[in-house]
């Protein structure tokens, strides 16, 4: 007979970890569906120190923790797989995967979480590792003397921008708008560097090289003209988006397509809950995915009970 | 010290050997980095399917990893980390930066023939 779990979590970051770990110590048969590496943003951060009763780790050895956690008490996970598609209106929900296995449960938890956003441009798969960067922290050594290019005008960027001058012997900001929404104390950081430049209301339009990236076209949004400019490295901060596209259409999003919850965390649909950074709200942080997490779990098991 | 689940190759003698031992070999040579993280969990994930390919790390800023650092097939590397694949004692094919589990299934499918071998 076909296996229907009470609940299934979609996503293995900190909310999904969190969910995970109450529901399945709760004796509620859950599965994790997780379509990156378990842990999601939190093991992309080097160190964690603010996070209560842990005095310093590492955003990789926490999330292997949380994952222990939950096997231990019977959660199933099953990661680095791909979501073909939703069936969450009924009572027994499905989640379709695109190799053609199909998972049911009683109740749903979407933490799919977000992730960088790329520029789509031509030439930008091609050119990642060979001159596209998304991390300065863990490529800015191989630019050592070189000029490069920081794509965004948020907190990452300019950070990451003052970050590599300690490597480059230029560093150019691009940034699309006449102003940057980072901290004021971020823009003045990059404004008081003698070797960052400014090159603003303009975007990106392709990438090219012979085998590593050597050019860029860059396009002045005000007037439309169209310049090349010999580049050896381009970094990439723009920002990120939550994973819910494929949630379109399926349960209610707001303009940023993060999914509206209620304080239960619970969304649209009964017995579909979310947690983490898919949803809307100010703040994202570890702390507050596993905040969502819990919640998220006690009200599936509320659900289930009724 | 790389903190995964995988074996950590700590000097080049024993990459050599592994290479010599391994028909199949995936090494990733990085950092705990938001780049090389993903990575390892793929490779982690992959370990338990691949039954024919041997899956290892090494930290990319161990002297010892120059071996990888320095090898033809990864000149104009310029993202962490740097994902060998030896096949009969050769590098088959060598990757920069972030790769995801289908990129890497793609290769392991290309070069190690994983999807008739674990059908």
């Amino acid at each position: 007979m076909e296996e229907v779990k009470d609940l299934i979590v979609v996503g293995g970051g900190a909310a999904g970890l969190t969910a995970g770990i109450y529901s399945s110590r709760a004796r509620i048969s859950t599965l994790i569906l997780n379509e990156g590496a378990v842990g999601g943003q939190m093991v992309l951060t080097d160190e964690i120190a603010n996070y209560p009763g842990v005095e310093k780790t590492n955003g990789y050895l926490l999330a292997s923790t949380m994952k222990k956690q939950a096997r231990d008490f019977g959660c199933k996970i099953k990661s680095n797989l791909k979501i073909k598609s939703y069936d969450l209106e009924g009572e027994i929900k499905k989640v379709a995967l695109e190799d053609g296995r199909e998972f049911k449960s009683r109740s749903v938890i979407l933490a799919p979480g977000g992730s960088p956003r790329s520029l789509h441009l031509p030439g930008e798969e091609r050119f990642k590792g060979s001159g596209i960067s998304y991390c300065a922290t863990c490529d800015g050594e191989f630019f050592t003397g070189k000029e490069v290019i920081v794509v965004g005008g948020g907190n990452s960027a300019l950070e990451e921008a003052v970050t590599l001058t300690n490597h480059a012997r230029k560093v150019n900001i691009v940034h699309q708008f006449d102003h940057f929404q980072a901290f004021q104390h971020a823009v003045d950081q990059a404004e008081m560097n003698p070797k960052i430049e400014f090159i603003m209301e303009s975007e990106l339009r392709s990438f090219s090289g012979n085998g590593v990236l050597q050019e860029v076209s860059l396009e002045h949004l005000p007037s439309g003209e169209l310049t090349r400019k010999s580049i050896d490295g381009v970094f990439i901060f723009v920002g990120y988006k939550p994973n819910t596209a494929d949630l379109k259409g399926i349960i209610e999003l707001n303009e940023h397509d993060e999914i509206l919850v209620d304080a239960d965390m619970k969304t649209s649909l009964p017995g579909v809950f979310a947690a983490g950074d898919c949803i809307q709200k100010k703040y994202r942080q570890v702390t507050t995915a596993v905040a969502d997490g819990t919640i998220a779990s006690l009200s599936a098991a509320d659900y289930l009970r009724s | 010290m790389l903190h995964t689940e995988l074996h950590e190759v700590e000097t080049a003698a024993e990459l050599e050997k592994l290479i010599s031992e391994n028909e199949n070999l995936m090494v990733c040579c990085g950092r705990m980095g938001p780049m090389c993280i993903p990575v390892y969990g793929v490779m982690e994930e992959l370990e338990e399917e691949c039954d024919n390919v041997k899956f290892a790390v090494m930290a990319f800023d161990s002297p010892e990893a120059g071996i990888i650092r320095n090898d033809e097939a990864c000149r104009g590397f310029m993202g962490l980390p740097f994902t060998m694949y030896y096949k009969d004692g050769k590098v088959a094919k060598a990757t920069s930066s972030i790769q995801n589990m289908q990129q890497v299934k793609g290769i392991l499918d290309e070069h190690f023939c994983t999807s008739d071998v674990n059908a």
